[in-house]
């Protein structure tokens, strides 16, 4: 079995040494508990106040055995739900999801999944510009400068990445290019066997975010993904340039394939001194940003959740209401708390290591995120 | 100990280790560093090195520094990763991690010293008696004074090793002295080969930078097979499906060999039960090359008595006894889930298992399994069974006219033929279902490494072309 933490923690906890990173102290971590028990109830008065809530949940309250407006007085309570399934997500009407509060506001929907199938979907109306204005914070200005054009090099369609990107751009205040890129095609690629087809596709969009490159927008910010940062470094490589000189200066990238290695490789060898930020997300819970990657903390990546719009909890594998000791390994269970969207205790489809709370996000972080262990075989990851 | 990757030379530690354990214990025998396919995608870009440096050595000299490796290869005292590595330490780590009894593990190493040791008189073999001179420069004057031209068609052979059977390696032997580099990913649970030959041979003085090794999971493999213009892949039936039209990939799959026995012949069987045993059972039946089929028109169910009572009582031994001759499956599970394949395959009408009055086949220990020698007789090609091929001692004996036999082998790496019989050898020359083709009494396992197996290695990196040069310069030209 491969395990990043063979010869070099994953975890700076589980490593048994004096973490290098600022932990925060007792003090920020309560009141950041605080604020989100008081979060949790803002919520509840929400979402299961008949006229505010959106249908489903409304309707799913009756079905419970205790009363989410009186009996949820902290996040903790919270475990008084049943396990969240996003099996719900699936098909319609659409509109049993939109809160009745926000029920005259114009409404996105996201996708994730669906390679096969009907998707799971998720309505917005504008939380996703609210987790990207957020993480836009969380980026150093040196890298990503205001007022820089970006390249979306990602997943495009009817996820909600696309238009994140684009907008993180323009709060600010650039113009973003964006490549088309259909997630679900390369997956059934990787199915059918079709490695040819495979790397034709990913030729065409690395080629289409060549030109955009070259072709005098002045991008100095980028999202992609680990395998297309590959291709593209390599590709730029191979005409004699680089990430760097090619323009960018700030990538953002996001993907369970982070490893401490690859991140390692990637910093050493392919982005040529661009600065690259790791981020955890999905449709579901929004983003989570990363505590800075360095080489002393052998490359460790700790994610930590938006809190209190998401949290994040390394949870055990049996008992799904316990979290793991610090270092522990365990299944990622995601919490989101938004006006827009509530999912109480989702059992992800990861698995990773419990980080201490870091001083600028005093909460719980998590480590080594992976396939959770049990599903693995059957997820495709780190196809595009 | 700890296995670097090597890039082109250039230890690589990574901050992803595999660790390896004893199959039996559990013991921790070595951390192999695990790289991802990138690294492979970037250092190939300067792929043309690796032959670059090979080409300003003298090929005769290369030849020699590759006799010299095989000699430190069975016998020096080696830096291997972090280790000092000696024979007998590599025969006991390679046995550790891949189930091999080490006497199994000895005769590889025999095997693969061997084919250095005779790397002249193979490549003068394989090649025709070109001068490798040709091959170095690309073109030249041929012994016949005709010019002949002979063009690269990649500065590296990319290698996507088995975990299952040293055995093979003896197949990428020769790619450095045909003046091509190697990049290699070495199997999971068996580095032990690709990593002592590459020390053996960098120790003889062939440029570090001519060779690569990439351990890691399965997108270096993808890695080394899209961007390597030449590879060879081990694998499973799938994979030769997989890779089947494309060119670039050598597939080395499953082999099907076996054994034929002619009506002019076949009643004379018991004089070929030693050939049959050892083309079945020799190296544990792990290779492509060992036998899993003998067909004959008649005596077939006393030639499956006759070798069940040779083989049946096989049994598993610890893997230093220098009488083991059975390999562990070190995956757990896998044991049981074949032996389950094979028990339903032995249910089928017309199949009968031969070895059922020697005991229990499956063995199980705490961390993995063995199978004990399988013989199951068949009254006809068509069960299931008939077309099995499993990593041990496992053959089926088919009855089968001989009118119809070379319809019904199907696909068959080394076919033995007992037969005299003029009309039934030129059959057995022209189907193309059989590739290596031994008349007379040749374990399948034996093979002539003087002649071309699965295709001429040097024809797969090699492209044949014309090139001619005006009258005045030939004389330049040789």
């Amino acid at each position: 079995m491969v395990t990043p933490s063979a010869s070099q923690p994953a975890s700076t906890a589980a490593a048994g040494k004096p973490p290098v990173f600022q932990v925060a102290d007792a003090a920020a971590v309560a009141q950041a508990r605080q604020q989100l028990d008081a979060h949790t109830v803002e919520m509840m008065a929400w979402h299961f106040h008949p006229s505010t809530g959106c249908p489903f949940w409304l309707d799913y309250a009756t079905s419970l055995s205790f009363d989410p407006l009186k009996e949820v007085t902290c996040y903790d309570d919270l475990k008084k739900f049943p396990p969240f399934e996003d099996e719900w997500l699936r098909g319609g009407p659409v509109r049993r999801w939109v809160p009745k509060g926000m029920a005259d506001k114009p409404m996105f929907v996201f996708e994730t999944g669906g390679t096969t199938g009907v998707p799971k979907s998720r309505v917005n109306h504008r939380d996703f510009r609210t987790d990207y204005e957020m993480f836009s914070d969380t980026l150093p200005e040196e890298y990503f400068p205001r007022g820089a054009n970006w390249l979306m090099l990602g997943p495009s369609g009817p996820r909600r990445l696309r238009l994140s990107i684009e907008h993180l751009a323009q709060h600010r205040g650039g113009i973003c290019f964006c490549v088309d890129l259909d997630p679900r095609w390369v997956i059934k690629l990787i199915q059918k066997g079709w490695m040819e087809h495979l790397e034709a596709y990913k030729q065409h969009c690395i080629d289409q975010a060549i030109t955009i490159l070259e072709a005098g927008h002045d991008i100095r910010c980028m999202f992609t993904t680990p395998k297309l940062l590959e291709s593209l470094a390599l590709a730029l490589e191979k005409k004699g340039t680089t990430i760097r000189k090619a323009g960018i200066t700030g990538i953002f990238s996001g993907g369970t394939e982070f490893t401490p290695q690859w991140t390692r490789f990637a910093v050493e060898e392919l982005l040529d001194g661009a600065y690259m930020t790791p981020t955890y997300g999905n449709t579901l819970m929004g983003l989570a940003a990363s505590r800075p990657v360095v080489p002393a903390d052998g490359y460790t990546i700790a994610y930590y959740a938006p809190q209190p719009r998401a949290v994040i909890e390394v949870v055990d594998f049996d008992n799904t209401n316990e979290v793991v000791p610090y270092g522990g390994t365990g299944r990622v269970r995601l919490t989101t708390l938004t006006h827009e969207t509530f999912i109480p205790g989702f059992l992800e489809r990861d698995e990773g290591e419990r980080e201490l709370p870091y001083a600028k996000y005093p909460w719980d972080g998590i480590s080594g995120v992976r396939p959770f262990r049990a599903l693995a075989a059957s997820t495709t990851v780190g196809v595009y | 100990m700890h296995l670097p990757a090597y890039r082109f030379g250039k230890p690589y530690e990574s901050l992803e280790r595999d660790t390896l354990v004893h199959f039996l214990t559990g013991e921790k025998i070595a951390e192999v560093s695990q790289v991802g396919g990138a690294i492979v995608g970037r250092d190939l870009q300067k792929a043309g090195q690796a032959r670059a440096a090979l080409l300003a050595i003298d090929p005769e000299e290369i030849v020699e520094r590759l006799q010299t490796a095989g000699n430190l290869y069975a016998h020096g005292t080696l830096t291997v990763g972090d280790t000092k590595q000696s024979p007998d330490d590599f025969v006991k780590q390679q046995s550790a991690t891949t189930g091999l009894p080490e006497s199994l593990c000895r005769a590889n190493m025999q095997k693969n010293m061997f084919v250095l040791a005779n790397m002249d008189r193979m490549l003068d073999a394989l090649s025709r008696g070109l001068s490798p001179e040709i091959l170095w420069k690309g073109y030249g004057t041929e012994h016949r004074g005709v010019v002949v031209s002979y063009q690269a068609q990649s500065p590296v052979l990319g290698l996507v090793l088995p975990s299952n059977s040293p055995g093979v390696h003896t197949l990428w032997l020769p790619v450095i002295a045909l003046g091509v580099g190697l990049v290699m990913k070495p199997g999971s649970q068996e580095p032990w080969t690709p990593y002592r030959m590459t020390a053996a041979m960098i120790e003889a003085g062939i440029p570090a930078e001519a060779i690569s090794l990439y351990p890691g999971p399965t997108d270096v493999g993808a890695g080394i097979l899209n961007t390597c213009r030449r590879s060879m892949i081990f694998g499973s039936a799938k994979t030769v499906e997989q890779y089947r039209a494309n060119p670039g990939v050598q597939v080395h799959g499953p082999g099907f060999s076996k054994i034929i026995l002619g009506d002019d012949m076949v009643d004379d069987w018991e004089q070929h039960l030693d050939v049959m045993a050892e083309s079945v059972a020799i190296n544990s039946g792990r290779g492509c090359i060992n036998a899993s089929a003998i067909y004959a028109s008649r005596h077939t169910k006393e030639i499956a008595a006759a070798l069940s009572e040779r083989l049946g009582p096989i049994d598993v031994k610890p893997p230093q006894d220098p009488e083991s001759k059975l390999a562990a499956f070190t995956i757990p599970g896998a044991a049981k889930a074949i032996w389950g394949q094979i028990e339903t395959g032995l249910k089928a009408s017309g199949v009968s298992h031969m070895t059922a009055p020697y005991g229990d086949r499956l063995v199980e220990g705490e961390r993995c399994g063995w199978l004990r020698p399988v013989v199951a007789h068949c009254t006809s090609p068509e069960p299931e069974i008939a077309r099995a091929e499993y990593m041990f001692p496992f053959v089926s004996v088919v009855e089968c006219s001989q009118a119809t036999m070379l319809e019904k082998i199907g696909p068959t790496l080394v076919c033995t033929a007992m037969t005299e019989n003029p009309a039934f050898q030129e059959e057995l020359v022209n189907s193309t279902a059989i590739d290596r083709l031994n008349f007379g009494p040749i374990p399948t396992t034996k093979l002539d490494w003087l002649q071309p197996h699965e295709g001429n290695i040097i024809d797969f990196l090699y492209r044949s072309r014309a090139l001619q040069v005006a009258v005045e310069k030939t004389a330049a030209v040789s």
